[in-house]
């Protein structure tokens, strides 16, 4: 089915307050069947709050919140039935073997072990998890206990999939295996919500994002969209001498759209990266380094939820 | 592999009655079950703690101590006396073994709930799930501990089969009890204050291994304030073969006190759950 013929999650206005702050506010946005949508955000943006709103886990404060045409305040059990949830840190059975995990959670969907049985051995072999069925959970790395957070999550054969960072703490290679596996499913047709603060995992992933800063909601597009919209094409990386940097940012003055200023070097956001390189020689600034690269989403992340640290 | 996202029939929706939320609590007593397949030793020594109390302090003490005379005018031997107090209190360290330290554990550092939580399964049917399954390995010791009773000629009333069933209320009650503290214990530190100060004193001094009136008056009262007490009282009357309006009044508090400490362990998870 191709996406966007139907809505499976709607929120308007949709509010998630604490006793004291506001994690989610006000914030619109609608997942289509078939799609990979994305949260991107910085740590407390929001992301997981609107997350566990979605999967039903924590109460919608106020506003409206559809998940498959249904109500998460009057329906939960019923659209948990229908969803599968991997959340940012891996809840294993620790006391359950690798499959036990698979069997039991099946149970608490109330899925026959005639089903559960050759559903799990599927997933195992999907997860590439099988050699290790009958192992207990603890001694699995952390990329096998994500695929294994991810295979229980799917063994509802769930309507939407949603994941928190599901790559968050792995390495490349881990990572690589689990993008990979993630766009399989993609390519069966599944819908998944993901958030993450990785950039290069957005684009990979998602074919629409939104980014929230501060419980809002501040730019909405595909990857591509977003990098038109709030970046150029391409990007000129600049390192200088500490002697130059004095006055710098004058004498650069109109080779670029916008041009940002770091402790250690310059970003000159341009259309075309090498001819601003070339007008930079032709004004005799001396550079280290100079790199010319295509803007990235993580290029629009900085611009729109700023360079601070948000701690 | 079944792809996820094939619009297959959806399921039919979870119902949300209170016979379909017990069914569906039962999933808590399989997964426990699941687990104690490989650990069943734990389960097995759980037994032999009220043993080894009835031989070392009823039969050892007891022959210190001779026969106690009932309330109404009978003697019984110590032990006879003692064996019904030890399987209250075994009732009860069994429901709180489980709805104490394993709850708090799952809670707390395995985060076990929080993945139950996501599948249709809410605090609910977690909270009588857990309930279910220690209630279930109370009542395993209860059988074991009668049975020892009836073997050492400790039961002396056919009342004996009541002692069962209202061995697992006492279980269910003190389970109840016990999820409650939990939801509110944070640090395994916080152990020490419902162990230290409610359950060891209730254990020792609520009519266990004599009765109350040794005390003045105040701490007569005091001490019949406690659930411990009431569940002693209703068992050794049962042993005996005394059912009167004291016993009915034991029951009438057990089954009070197990329905606050539930509603309390309803409320008390989904505050730390769900947030």
């Amino acid at each position: 089915m191709p996406p966007g013929e139907e809505i499976l999650v709607h929120a308007r206005d949709l509010t998630k307050r604490f006793s004291g702050f506001t994690a989610v506010d006000r914030v619109n946005f609608d997942v289509r069947t078939g799609e990979a949508f994305g949260f991107l955000g910085p740590n407390g943006a929001g992301k997981t709050s609107t997350m566990k709103m979605i999967a039903c886990s924590s109460p919608v404060t106020d506003g409206d919140l559809s998940v498959i045409g249904m109500d998460p305040r009057t329906q939960a059990a019923q659209i948990k039935a229908r969803l599968g949830v991997v959340p940012q840190t891996d809840n294993l059975d620790a006391e359950l073997t690798v499959l036990e995990n698979l069997l039991m959670y099946a149970r608490y969907f109330d899925i026959p072990m005639s089903v559960a049985r050759p559903r799990a051995a599927d997933l195992l072999a999907f997860m590439q998890l099988s050699e290790r069925a009958k192992d207990q959970v603890e001694p699995l790395s952390g990329g096998m206990k994500r695929r294994l957070t991810i295979a229980r999550a799917l063994i509802n054969e769930p309507e939407l999939l949603i994941l928190d960072e599901p790559t968050t703490g792995l390495d490349p290679q881990a990572r690589h295996l689990l993008w990979e596996r993630l766009y399989r499913l993609k390519q069966r047709g599944a819908t998944l919500i993901i958030t993450t603060h990785y950039m290069d995992e957005a684009e990979q992933l998602c074919d629409r994002l939104v980014v929230m800063d501060k419980a809002k909601i501040v730019a909405e597009g595909s990857p591509r969209e977003l990098i038109e919209r709030y970046s150029t094409r391409e990007v000129l990386e600049l390192r200088v001498p500490e002697a130059v940097r004095a006055g710098l940012m004058e004498r650069l003055d109109g080779l670029a759209e916008r041009i940002e200023e770091l402790p250690d070097r310059y970003l000159l956001y341009a259309a075309d990266g090498e001819q601003a390189l070339e007008q930079v020689h032709a004004r005799e600034i001396p550079t280290e380094s100079a790199l010319v690269r295509r803007a990235t989403l993580e290029d629009v992340f900085l611009r729109l939820t700023g360079r601070s640290l948000v701690e | 592999m079944t792809a996820i996202a094939r619009r297959a029939a959806a399921p039919p929706p979870a119902s949300t009655g209170i016979v379909a939320s017990l069914l569906r609590s039962r999933r808590l007593v399989q997964r426990n079950l699941l687990v104690y397949k490989r650990g069943w030793m734990v389960i097995f020594s759980g037994f032999f703690e009220p043993l080894f109390y009835l031989l070392g302090i009823g039969y050892g003490l007891g022959t210190l101590v001779g026969g106690v005379e009932l309330a109404d005018g009978r003697t019984v031997s110590y032990a006879a006396f003692v064996a019904p107090a030890l399987l209250a209190t075994a009732s009860m360290n069994g429901a709180i073994a489980e709805s104490i330290f394993n709850v708090f554990f799952k809670l707390n550092f395995s985060r076990t709930y929080d993945a139950i939580l996501a599948t249709p399964l809410g605090i609910r049917e977690i909270a009588i799930g857990e309930m279910l399954w220690s209630l279930f390995r109370g009542t395993l010791y209860v059988f074991a501990f009668v049975l020892v009773m009836i073997g050492m000629g400790l039961v002396i009333s056919p009342m004996l089969f009541f002692v069962i069933p209202v061995s697992i209320l006492i279980g269910a009650a003190f389970s109840a009890a016990g999820l409650a503290t939990t939801a509110y214990l944070r640090t395994v530190q916080d152990f020490d204050l419902p162990m230290g100060v409610v359950v060891m004193p209730m254990f020792l001094f609520s009519g266990t291994f004599f009765p109350i009136s040794v005390y003045p008056q105040v701490i007569q009262l005091f001490m019949e304030l406690t659930p411990l007490f009431h569940a002693v009282g209703l068992l050794r009357g049962l042993a005996v073969g005394i059912f009167g309006l004291h016993e009915l009044w034991d029951l009438a508090y057990m089954v009070v006190f197990a329905s606050i400490a539930l509603w309390i362990a309803l409320n008390r998870l989904e505050q730390r759950l769900i947030k």
